[in-house]
């Protein structure tokens, strides 16, 4: 039984959080004219909110002692990982702009460089398994950074009792894959853990491609003015594994997304190509963590038009049910581009050309102000922020 | 999507929102609260306050389960979890909700077996697949919830199971709204009343609002057009004199609420003589316990708790935003020490917390919203 | 408060009563609908999901009356909005 005890503790990290705060914050309160609270005081607001950029923008740091699965997400808890744990101690200017590959000189020729882990859980998914959701992956990463994707590295983790029959239709998969990427696997490796360690198999796998002369990309260069376009509907992947899963006992006829993308943003290149800014593959943390990221490099603002942003029906439902948004729900298969204004529809025409675009669409805007920040124009005429994820997406309840 | 993206259509709400503006009286200020976490979700996600005048405000109230949780009962509930073979099982909202010691979140980083399940009938399949452990379902809400987990222990017990039970923190409405209108600090106009509560209690439990308190108070859906239609029919009151309870979310809620659902719950629980509400103190006969005929199934009673309360940091001013008397931004911690990745208290936790909601979609003034409509109507 | 979404039954699972198979937006889910035992809901009829129970039916009538509620009050909005332009039109003449 409960007893109310009428001693009372306090929450030790609370106390430090706030304590912490109050010595780094400037003395503004002083100055405040006094109101009752609850009325309307739009210069107090307005400075609260400029606190709060601040904070923002403060350098980010790792306050957990233990790794969470938030750190996982691909939203803010990644974010500050790869920036106060990973950068601050790997600092170098090729890693700098974090961009889905590092671009390297070798004599004369620019490369792609990326890497790439998958964890994926069930291993098989409708639509694909974690073997050619490996070599898609990395391909895509290569792809969007105008590479011409070429050689792959695979390592495999494999846990103790894991069926070989598995692993045969697994490798068969990236095979596959990789042939229809126009890419080949030259090097790889292999380790084998204590049962229990590794849920049946993660893969990581690495690749390289060539950069054409002339072409620079760069989440930092897209400017006010600029549509931002995605190439088909987004939430496919994301939630056919979570489907998939069975925990939540929801079915429906979906499927992921996954393929390789070389073709689609290659068509893209061809047709627009200097006038592409940045292009990205929508993973883990959705579109809206792109859309972030591209908001924060650039110092500008992304204005998205809810209506505009292709859903399947099944995936809206799935979300409405679990209370997630879309565009936080990881693709495999998308790409988000940002374009120059005058060559919007030429890019957009030219995604639709191939069958991975078909669906290709403006979905929003470059505007210059407030820096950093993603908002959302409702389809109700609204306006509301879409901000990195935090934790990992949730069902809500009540 | 059927009975939803129809109360979601811009052209109808512009109507109403002319109507709206219409029916205020110059020079008047009006102040309604809206008591459901999902009515505060709603106004922020679609935007909604870009359709009301400046002399409406809406206020946030106590009515999100998760926010008015005292820090003591979420140690309480890991200190539940963290007992030998056995596997916790919750909500996803309760995840990362602060206690003393950290959150569900935290303690699964350190090994803890908690997993979220989507409804309570899923923690009992945990239970049936495995025998071995016992599980534990963190039974949390208002009357919406309440039902579902009295339903669940029901079938527990029609089954047999033996490695089942919940650690009830069922909440209800009607006491804290009632608190709200005994504090001194608000004057409120009227109420936007909680649509989903009431399918379970009906209307008939808020009639004491007109005709005790002199406020009107209309039971809303969740959709950006009911709510903009109970502002309507809130304003149409004050205008006509009237002073009642309407349903306007009628296509769902029944007056007289779902008996079988009253009956579940009587049947499995009972009043509390008191319960600790965060930022509201003790109210009395505000939560939900086990009955001893299902004491079997009562983690409270099959478990030691360690039971200490843990004070608010004193910084933390959740009490006063749960009440409404303070906007989130006007929370000295907003933003600061407390944001939705490092929250202090509830409010900023619960994707219903009126703080999480103005953070996470409402941040920023009233003029940008302007510039950015004028700009993105060019897209 | 409470996400509680409205979904299409399909099917009463015919060896569980208090079971059905409900569809949103093509997402389909076993749903317990035990809380609806004085009016147990048909395929074809919809109710209101929440934490995988149905908590009530939804009366497609009172729906309709509150559809025609803003319609209407659309209808007149748009009306004024046409008197109001006419009027303009006038004050040039």
């Amino acid at each position: 039984m409960t007893h109310q005890d009428t001693s009372q503790q306090q929450a030790d990290w609370a106390e430090a959080a706030v304590a912490k705060h109050a010595g780094a914050k400037p003395d503004e309160d002083a100055g405040f004219p006094t109101h009752a609270p609850g009325t309307e005081h739009a210069g107090r607001e307005q400075l609260v909110l400029e606190r709060i950029e601040r904070a923002r923008r403060a350098r980010p740091r790792v306050r957990e002692k233990l790794i969470t699965l938030a750190h996982g997400a691909g939203g803010k808890a990644t974010q500050s990982l790869i920036e106060a744990i990973f950068l601050d101690a790997f600092r170098n200017p090729l890693l700098a702009p974090l961009e889905d590959a590092a671009t390297l000189t070798a004599g004369d020729a620019r490369l792609a460089f990326t890497t790439d882990s998958y964890v994926v859980s069930p291993l098989f998914f409708p639509g694909g398994n974690i073997g050619d959701l490996a070599v898609n992956g990395t391909v895509n990463d290569l792809a969007v950074s105008g590479a011409r994707p070429a050689h792959l590295s695979a390592g495999f983790i494999l846990e103790e009792g894991f069926p070989v029959a598995d692993l045969r239709r697994i490798v068969e998969s990236m095979a596959a894959a990789a042939a229809a990427a126009g890419v080949s696997i030259v090097t790889g490796d292999t380790k084998v853990v204590q049962r229990g360690k590794a849920d049946g198999c993660y893969i990581n796998t690495a690749g390289v491609g060539l950069i054409p002369s002339g072409l620079t990309l760069g989440v930092a260069t897209a400017r006010p003015g600029d549509v931002v376009i995605v190439s088909g509907p987004v939430g496919d992947h994301g939630i056919t594994v979570l489907l998939e899963r069975g925990e939540l006992d929801l079915d429906a006829e979906l499927v992921s997304d996954t393929a390789p993308v070389h073709e689609l943003v290659r068509g893209l290149l061809d047709a627009v190509g200097p006038d592409v800014r940045a292009m990205r593959d929508a993973t883990r943390g959705g579109v809206a963590t792109i859309l972030n990221e591209v908001a924060t490099a650039a110092g500008v603002a992304v204005v998205v038009d809810e209506d505009s942003v292709p859903v399947r029906p099944e995936v809206r439902g799935a979300c409405e049910l679990l209370g997630i948004d879309p565009l936080y729900v990881a693709c495999e298969g998308r790409i988000v581009a940002i374009v120059d204004p005058g060559a919007a529809d030429a890019a957009v025409a030219a995604l639709q050309a191939h069958p991975l675009g078909a669906s290709a669409t403006a979905v929003g805007r470059i505007i210059e102000d407030p820096p950093g920040l993603v908002m959302l124009k409702t389809g109700f005429g609204g306006t509301r922020i879409i901000d990195l994820l935090v934790g990992d997406p949730l069902p809500r309840i009540c | 999507m059927r009975f939803v993206d129809e109360y979601r259509d811009a052209e109808k709400a512009r109507a109403l929102a002319a109507k709206i503006a219409a029916l205020c009286e110059p020079g008047r200020h009006y102040k309604f609260m809206e008591v459901c976490g999902g009515h505060t979700h709603t106004i922020y996600k679609h935007g909604l306050e870009d359709y009301l005048p400046e002399s409406i405000s809406l206020v946030h109230g106590p009515g999100c389960p998760v926010c008015v949780l005292p820090m003591g009962r979420v140690d309480d509930a890991i200190a539940l979890a963290e007992q030998p073979d056995v596997i916790m099982t919750s909500f996803g909202d309760m995840m990362r909700v602060p206690g003393g010691r950290g959150s569900f979140f935290d303690s699964s980083a350190a090994g803890t077996d908690i997993r979220m399940v989507y409804s309570p009938l899923d923690a009992l399949k945990v239970a049936r697949q495995n025998p071995d452990k016992h599980v534990i379902f963190m039974a949390i809400g208002m009357e919406t919830t309440t039902p579902s987990t009295a339903m669940t222990v029901l079938r527990a017990a029609a089954e047999g199971i033996e490695n089942f039970s919940i650690f009830c923190n069922h909440v209800m409405i009607v006491p804290a709204i009632k608190a709200i209108l005994d504090s001194p600090d608000l004057r409120l106009d009227g109420f936007i009343g909680p649509g989903h509560v009431s399918t379970v209690i009906g209307c008939r439990p808020y009639e004491y609002i007109p005709a005790e308190y002199g406020k009107p108070i209309v039971t809303a859906g969740f959709e950006p057009l009911d709510i903009l239609q109970s502002v309507y029919m809130l304003l149409q009151q004050l205008a006509d004199g009237r002073c009642e309870v309407e349903n306007q979310y009628s296509r769902v809620v029944p007056w007289n609420g779902n008996t079988v659902a009253l009956r579940a719950m009587a049947e499995v629980m009972e009043l509390r003589p008191y319960f600790e509400w965060r930022g509201l103190g003790f109210i009395s006969h505000s939560a939900l316990q086990v009955r001893e005929k299902y004491a079997a199934f009562d983690a409270e009673r099959l478990f030691k708790l360690p039971g200490v309360r843990v004070a608010d940091p004193k910084a933390c001013q959740c009490g006063e935003v749960l009440k409404g008397v303070l906007k989130p931004w006007e929370c000295k911690v907003f933003g600061t020490a407390c944001t939705p990745e490092t929250p202090i208290g509830t409010c900023m936790v619960s994707s219903e917390g009126a703080c999480a909601a103005y953070y996470n979609f409402g941040r920023f003034s009233r003029q940008r919203v302007q510039e950015v409509s004028i700009e993105s109507s060019r897209v | 408060m409470c996400l509680g979404i409205p979904g299409e039954v399909i099917e009463i699972l015919p060896d569980q009563p208090d079971l059905a198979k409900v569809d949103v937006s093509g997402v389909k889910r076993a749903i317990n609908i035990g809380l609806l035992t004085d009016d147990p809901p048909v395929p074809g009829d919809w109710v209101l999901i929440h934490v995988g129970f149905a908590l009530s039916k939804i009366d497609e009538q009172e729906a309709k009356a509150a559809m025609d509620f803003l319609i209407g009050i659309g209808q007149a909005y748009e009306d004024e909005i046409a008197a109001l332009l006419e009027s303009r039109i006038d004050e040039r003449q």
